[in-house]
């Protein structure tokens, strides 16, 4: 083989590899990727039963109802609308009435979110990334975040270790 | 008194560090062997300072001194003092006081270490690498000054968020920093090259056990983040695709195909250009880790635009190095000459076949992280790239990258024999089926991914064995003759041997965890016995205790199998007054290499305990890879090559011919 006939294996190995890793990457763009909703947002769009999105909210407080075996149903809010959820499993650590939780699951047929992982993502003011956001877009957000005994500290940024780890705290049921 | 006295030492490092990042340079143009010395007393004197700092935040933290901010956010007089001094990274600004710190330990480190390198590449590797510190003091003290004191000092500090307070992590961050500014070592190595406009093999050798030092921390770094998430996080996963951990994944993935084509470099001559920007890369995704992690991108996209301060810095150092470096790159790398020739098979194309595939998973890996960031701030709209994009995309091209490697030992350089190598594999091969029919057996016909994987794992493994065989002549020759032959073989190829053995027992664990796991979820109340994988776990009581800074509640299991006890185990639950926070203490009982994982939720009024109870079968094999892979690193980095003979220049007089 002569040098050029031996480049062009490696591009063209190397072009084959790309391709089939660009396919890949479309193809799994395609399938695996959830949207994220609010109550609000579910409520005007009519999800169909079936599609698997995320649901973030705060989760209502007094809403919160304990069945047999884990069973758990709860409502979650947004100040503009509110959808009941129910789920089967330990709730994260974090879970509080009044506090944001994201949940990945589908709508059924009556309009209940079945949610098969809940996740209580938080920062500091434990409020997951996306609640926080979609929250303050609709004006809902409380930026108090906790008592803070010194005023003048700028609320640190700081809780990106946390996330590493409280980013993965979260409640499945299988 | 400390605080700003650390302050000070801050100010003078960076104030070295301008220098070192200038006037070698100029010694360099000038061919001044005195200004280019400058270098190295400045990387040590700013090491000395660096170190100073941190001491002296170290101290602070020790003496619970709450006047100064950091302190009175991080952490309470309570706390352990072990927890008192890991606390000083658990937050942003420690944090990346101990990112300069070990910058600077890496720059000192090749001060005292680089006597034989040729003069003016030293200077411009220590330029180099001063050009990273500086921009990171200047983050440091302009937006992040972990010094900053309170007017009026509280008289109890807000404690260190719970989840951190583990010995987990005392050693993940420094060790994962380790690997992450370790890459900057091969990155000022590549500058100064780019910038001398010489590459030569003698490069690569320099380079070459920086790079492994810093993937060995890398590797171990990673174990160690995963193991921690598993233990801490009462979940008992060890993976979740979070941006946090891919953030650390990609420069692992670009620093082992960097470890690698270093090696054809070293051994060849060839691949220079790729080698170069591989180096650059790695670094370059190092830093994309850092602004990541740090800028509170990840957090919320809002926030990062809300306070930019913090964000646009890492941002803008980002771009200028990583903009800078390849723009450099791309002038000056058709300026490099061009070296050996190989054959597609053969030793070297096996090695560009490694750097293809983990470069190519690197890059899904990059493009599932960045995606929804990109599409949220251009489009709004959120998703979520969770472990199914990963799974179809990262294990389909980490796939034949299994297959390949134990050929890539057995082919010779310049031309390999294939067919060759897959005889001497053969009994490899032959292992691979043999299990793979046996677990498939076994599991009587279940999914048939899970058998092929276990299966591939086994090949890789026995391949590395193979390869050894080959090599001492084992079972061929006489066993005094092979005996002889192992002394005389080199560490590293015990090194490759153990790296890939790694990789295949990781796998194991990984199929095993992830497919055989089985869970067992309910509320429990005291006698009630849950049955999972053939133990027996009966609740005993729960209790409750008071710790130094937590109120505990634990609860008492009795494991028994077959009717006979084995152990006790406690999971317990942890209630942090200070942030009204509670964590979960999983307990963990190792079997072999299988785990029992008892984590506790919420109690219900009737004095009942919702517990998640998990069997994972051979779960620890998948840190027990790593483990292997960083031994392996290790033989290697102590073969004799990388100590004797290598770093002495060709010619005497190198150091002082014309930079370019």
């Amino acid at each position: 083989m002569t040098r050029k006939q031996r480049k062009l294996t490696i591009i063209g190995g190397a072009l084959a590899v790309l391709a089939v890793a660009v396919g890949l990457v479309l193809n799994a763009l395609r399938d695996s990727i959830v949207f994220f909703s609010t109550p609000t947002m579910v409520a005007e769009k009519h999800v169909a039963p079936g599609t698997r999105f995320r649901l973030g909210g705060l989760v209502q407080p007094g809403s919160l109802v304990r069945g047999d075996n884990l069973a758990v149903t709860f409502e979650v809010a947004d100040g503009g609308a509110k959808l009941p959820v129910a789920f089967t499993g330990i709730l994260p650590d974090l879970f509080r009435e009044g506090q944001g939780i994201v949940a990945e699951g589908a709508l059924d047929a009556s309009g209940t979110f079945k949610a098969d992982t809940v996740l209580a993502k938080h920062d500091e003011t434990y409020m997951p990334k996306d609640v926080a956001d979609a929250l303050k877009k609709q004006g809902y957000w409380k930026d108090n975040g906790g008592a803070r005994p010194d005023a003048n500290l700028k609320p640190s940024a700081a809780s990106t270790e946390t996330r590493a780890a409280a980013g993965a705290v979260q409640g499945a049921s299988q | 008194m400390i605080a700003e006295a650390g302050h000070y030492a801050l100010v003078l490092a960076l104030a070295l560090a301008l220098i070192q990042s200038t006037v070698p340079v100029l010694g360099a143009r000038l061919r001044d062997p005195a200004l280019m010395s400058v270098a190295r007393s400045s990387a040590i004197g700013q090491l000395l300072f660096a170190a100073a700092a941190f001491a002296a935040l170290v101290t602070l933290h020790v003496t619970s001194d709450f006047s100064v901010v950091n302190v009175f956010e991080n952490s309470h007089s309570l706390k352990p003092m072990i927890y008192k001094i890991t606390g000083v990274w658990g937050n942003h600004e420690g944090s990346m006081l101990l990112w300069v710190s070990i910058l600077a330990l890496f720059g000192g480190l090749v001060a005292v270490f680089g006597n034989n390198l040729p003069l003016s590449l030293r200077a411009h590797v220590l330029a180099v690498q001063a050009w990273i510190a500086s921009a990171f003091y200047l983050f440091i003290l302009i937006t992040s000054n972990p010094f900053l004191r309170i007017a009026n000092p509280p008289l109890e500090g807000r404690d260190l968020n719970p989840i951190l307070q583990d010995i987990g992590l005392a050693v993940h961050p420094p060790m994962l920093y380790l690997g992450y500014v370790g890459f900057s070592i091969s990155f000022s190595f590549a500058i100064a090259a780019l910038l001398e406009g010489r590459i030569d093999a003698a490069w690569a050798r320099w380079v070459r056990p920086w790079t492994l030092v810093a993937w060995i921390f890398l590797t171990l770094g990673i174990a160690m983040g995963s193991y921690w998430a598993y233990y801490e996080l009462g979940w008992g996963g060890w993976w979740f695709w979070d941006p946090v951990e891919n953030a650390s994944l990609m420069p692992w993935l670009a620093g082992t195909a960097l470890l690698h084509s270093a090696l054809v470099m070293e051994k060849r001559n060839a691949l220079k250009v790729w080698t170069i920007l591989l180096s650059i890369l790695t670094f370059s995704l190092s830093l994309l880790g850092t602004f990541l992690v740090r800028s509170g991108v990840l957090t919320s996209v809002h926030a990062f635009a809300t306070d930019p301060t913090r964000g646009v810095f890492i941002l803008l150092i980002l771009c200028l190095f990583i903009g800078g470096s390849l723009t450099l790159f791309a002038g000056r790398a058709s300026t490099l000459k061009q070296g050996g020739l190989f054959a597609p098979i053969s030793r070297e194309g096996a090695l560009v076949l490694n750097n293809l595939f983990l470069t190519t998973a690197c890059a899904t890996v990059f493009v599932g992280t960045l995606y929804p960031l990109a599409l949220e701030v251009l489009t709004g709209a959120k998703i979520s790239v969770g472990a199914p994009f990963f799974n179809l995309t990262f294990g389909p091209l980490f796939f034949p990258l299994l297959v390949a490697v134990p050929f890539g030992p057995m082919l010779a350089w310049k031309r390999g024999d294939l067919l060759g190598a897959a005889q001497r594999l053969l009994a490899a091969g032959v292992a691979a089926l043999v299990v793979t029919a046996l677990v498939w057996a076994w599991t009587r016909g279940g999914s048939a991914l899970a058998p092929l994987a276990i299966g591939l794992a086994v090949f890789v493994i026995a391949g590395a064995i193979s390869d050894l065989v080959e090599r001492t002549g084992l079972f061929r020759m006489p066993l005094a003759i092979a005996m002889q032959r192992t002394r005389g073989l080199p560490r590293s190829v015990w090194g490759s041997a153990f790296a890939h053995a790694g990789l295949g027992v990781a796998l194991i664990g990984i199929v095993c965890e992830t497919t055989w796991n089985s869970e067992y979820i309910a509320t429990m109340r005291p006698n009630d016995v849950a049955r999972l994988a053939g133990y027996e776990l009966k609740l005993d009581g729960l209790s409750s205790q008071q710790g130094p800074n937590f109120r505990e509640m634990t609860a008492a299991f009795t494991v028994s199998s077959d009717g006979e006890r084995i152990a006790a185990m406690t999971p317990s639950k942890r209630n942090f007054t200070t942030r009204a926070m509670s964590t979960t203490e999983a307990a963990l009982l190792t079997r072999g290499f299988s785990q029992l994982y008892i984590s506790l939720g919420d109690t219900t009024a009737e004095g009942a305990i919702a517990v998640r109870i998990y069997h994972k079968p051979l779960v620890l094999l998948i840190w027990l890879g790593p483990v292997l892979m960083a031994f392996g690193g290790l033989m290697s980095l102590s073969d004799r090559r990388l100590r004797v003979g290598a770093p002495k220049p060709a010619k005497a007089l190198r150091g002082l011919q014309a930079a370019e």
